[in-house]
């Protein structure tokens, strides 16, 4: 009784009216709509390919059972195979010939069993195909890939967080003349999203050689408006005392900046950290200018280049999609306040 | 302050040389691209044209009727795109003010609420497009329900009516938790004493949402409204993954355009998708100078306030 009047209990009011059953609906429903669709995406890349291709699909991963024959060396599917006399047994398959199939009897293995294959179905069981992963491993060179976006997120992420804190220190930290000036020219640069310069960038990048070569994706990348203003103004809230006291003590300049201003603006470096983790990760437009090779193709290049084959290998796609997903989710769902919060006060994404 | 005015410029150099090499420098390349012809990338080996890129692009006999055009695919490219982000903004606008509304009534565990719905923005485009194409595909689970429910099986992705939906829908999807997360905190802004004056006038909650919320909330949805605008008008690696710009070109928007112009095709017409970039440039300066004047008019209102 305690417990249901918990979930039926508002704050303020004692019952629930009928806005409080729509409001409880639409997030039910939001909550179906928006985790639905990746749930699927994990169910189905549990799958075996024969699984797969079912229509219509299973909601939960089943798989052929099989057993092992003694006098065999794979592992055999397993029948419902009804009988001569009528009866139906489960019994594993050894081999086919046209539309004769012949079984065993795992009781009595020297005794077969033969039967026409319309009279059977196969016999499922739960079971995770764990292979779709396993198998990316050795194969489509999924570890090139996996590594190629782990190098550029992580150099470009510290990169990101080394260039932009050093050029918020100096509009911060200092009086300067074109000060407001440089600040401007920065924050304009938000203005010019890499979709309009695809061409020249391509250019500069051809000239300076880094055609195919993973830092083509993250020098462009690392000096970011969003970062120097959100960094810039938290360190503004940092007081100059501190700094002073510093110089007094004979610090160099590097060593505020190093030693003291880093340490104190340490929140805002974590914001602007997840915020560059999560746009690397998830690049694709200027990647797929720049990295033709597919020996440098990261994660998402390469999710793309496989959907797009003829033949799609679903099993591995959707495993690989599920690896590509991973870190995100993990990321939010610890950091999850910071995050909705930090984009909130930034208003950017 | 003793320190040498040198100093400050130190700490500038690393960005600054970034931004000059990648942003400042591109944006004078990208004139030059888009007033020289050829295919060639290197400036020397590209003759001046003068006008000719966007004269080609804009050369229309009647800018209504896209077979009228010269080049018919970027213009229905641009209508793409006109169509989609006008639809975007509409209906972006009327699902996160619903769930903003949601979320900020009294509920239990809000923040795992906002999680739920903040959850897709996260999401890189690829997996999401991927996510979908595997729910829409012509054996995927859409139709499976479709046809459990006695419908037949539809070719979601390979219809153009139908792409064109699903790539509207998908974008709304993923991109909604991010909206909504400015009008919840547009919500919380506005004062509680405005809501118990209206209770104590028994104020009905349609009317309380007409007369209170809505015109107290109205310069967060132009911000809404214009950020989405910009976002939508540069519209790629979502469409591109899951339908391709098809079928045929159903769903093909202005910088896959300059994608394919400039670099997918046989012949890459650098000139053209620089002269295309440029286009689609004063289409963002227009948008960001909007967004520039509401949110000055919207902190010239708070300080009146």
């Amino acid at each position: 009784m305690k417990l249901l009047s918990f979930f039926t209990a508002t704050r303020g009011r004692q019952r629930l009216d009928w806005t409080d059953w729509l409001t409880y609906s639409y997030l039910v429903f939001g909550l179906f709509l928006m985790f639905g669709p990746v749930l699927w995406l994990v169910a189905s890349s549990f799958k075996t390919e024969a699984a797969l291709s079912e229509f219509p699909p299973s909601l939960l991963p089943y798989g052929q059972k099989s057993i092992s024959v003694p006098g065999e060396d794979k592992p055999k599917p397993v029948y419902r195979v009804k009988l001569a006399d009528g009866s139906t047994r489960e019994l594993p398959e050894l081999r086919r010939i046209g539309l004769t199939a012949t079984y065993a009897d795992p009781a009595r293995p020297d005794e077969l069993i033969r039967g026409n294959i319309k009279d059977r179905v196969p016999v499922r069981e739960f079971r995770l195909a764990t292979e779709n992963y396993t198998d990316l491993i050795g194969k489509l060179d999924f570890g090139t890939y996996l590594w190629n976006s782990v190098f550029i997120t992580v150099v470009a992420t510290f990169l990101t967080l080394l260039f932009n804190s050093m050029a918020a220190f100096a509009l911060s930290k200092y009086q300067f003349r074109g000060r407001s000036g440089v600040f401007l020219l920065i924050i304009a640069t938000l203005m010019v999203p890499p979709a309009i310069v695809l061409v020249p960038n391509f250019l500069v990048i051809t000239e300076l050689g880094l055609l195919n070569s993973l830092w083509s994706v993250i020098w462009p990348a690392v000096a970011t408006p969003t970062g120097v203003f959100m960094l810039r103004q938290y360190m503004l809230t940092i007081p100059d005392e501190l700094l002073e006291a510093a110089r007094m003590d004979h610090a160099s300049e590097w060593q505020i900046y190093w030693r003291i201003m880093l340490p104190l603006a340490a929140p805002a470096l974590a914001v602007l950290a997840i915020f560059s983790v999560m746009w690397r990760w998830n690049d694709f437009l200027w990647p797929l200018i720049v990295l033709s090779k597919a020996e440098k193709f990261t994660l998402q290049l390469a999710l793309n280049a496989f959907q797009g084959d003829l033949i799609t290998q679903w099993n591995y796609l959707l495993a690989m999609t599920v690896i590509t997903l991973l870190p995100i989710t993990i990321v939010f769902a610890f950091l999850q306040k910071y995050i909705t919060q930090g984009i909130a006060s930034a208003g950017v994404k | 302050m003793n320190t040498s005015s040198r100093t400050p410029w130190y700490f500038l150099t690393p960005n600054l040389v970034i931004f000059g090499v990648f942003t400042f420098l591109p944006i004078a390349i990208n004139f030059f691209y888009a007033f020289t012809g050829g295919v060639q990338l290197y400036p020397q080996d590209r003759p001046y044209v003068g006008m000719e890129n966007i004269a080609t692009l804009l050369d229309c006999g009647n800018y209504w009727d896209i077979s009228t055009c010269k080049k018919d695919l970027f213009w229905r490219a641009v209508w793409n795109t006109a169509y989609f982000s006008v639809l975007q903004v509409v209906l972006m606008i009327l699902f996160s003010l619903i769930t903003a509304i949601v979320l900020n009534r009294k509920i239990i565990g809000r923040g795992f609420w906002r999680g739920v719905f903040f959850y897709p923005v996260l999401l890189s485009p690829v997996v999401v497009s991927l996510i979908w194409k595997w729910i829409l595909q012509r054996e995927g689970l859409l139709n499976a329900v479709s046809v459990a429910m006695g419908g037949e099986p539809t070719l979601w992705l390979g219809e153009a009516e139908w792409a064109f939906f699903w790539v509207s829908f998908v974008s709304i999807w993923s991109q909604m938790g991010f909206y909504t997360l400015i009008l919840l905190s547009g919500l919380q802004a506005i004062p509680a004493d405005l809501y118990e004056a209206g209770q104590m006038d028994r104020a009905s909650p349609w009317r309380t949402l007409w007369r209170i919320t809505l015109p107290l909330l109205l310069p967060n949805m132009i911000v809404v409204g214009v950020l989405g605008a910009i976002r939508a008008v540069q519209t790629f690696d979502n469409v591109f993954v899951l339908t391709g710009g098809g079928p045929g070109s159903a769903t093909m928007f202005v910088v896959q355009f300059i994608y394919q112009t400039g670099f997918q095709e046989q012949v890459r017409l650098y000139g053209l998708a620089a002269a295309g970039s440029l286009l689609l440039a004063v289409a963002l300066i227009v948008l960001t100078l909007i967004q520039l004047r509401v949110s000055k008019a919207n902190s010239a209102g708070e300080r009146a306030k």
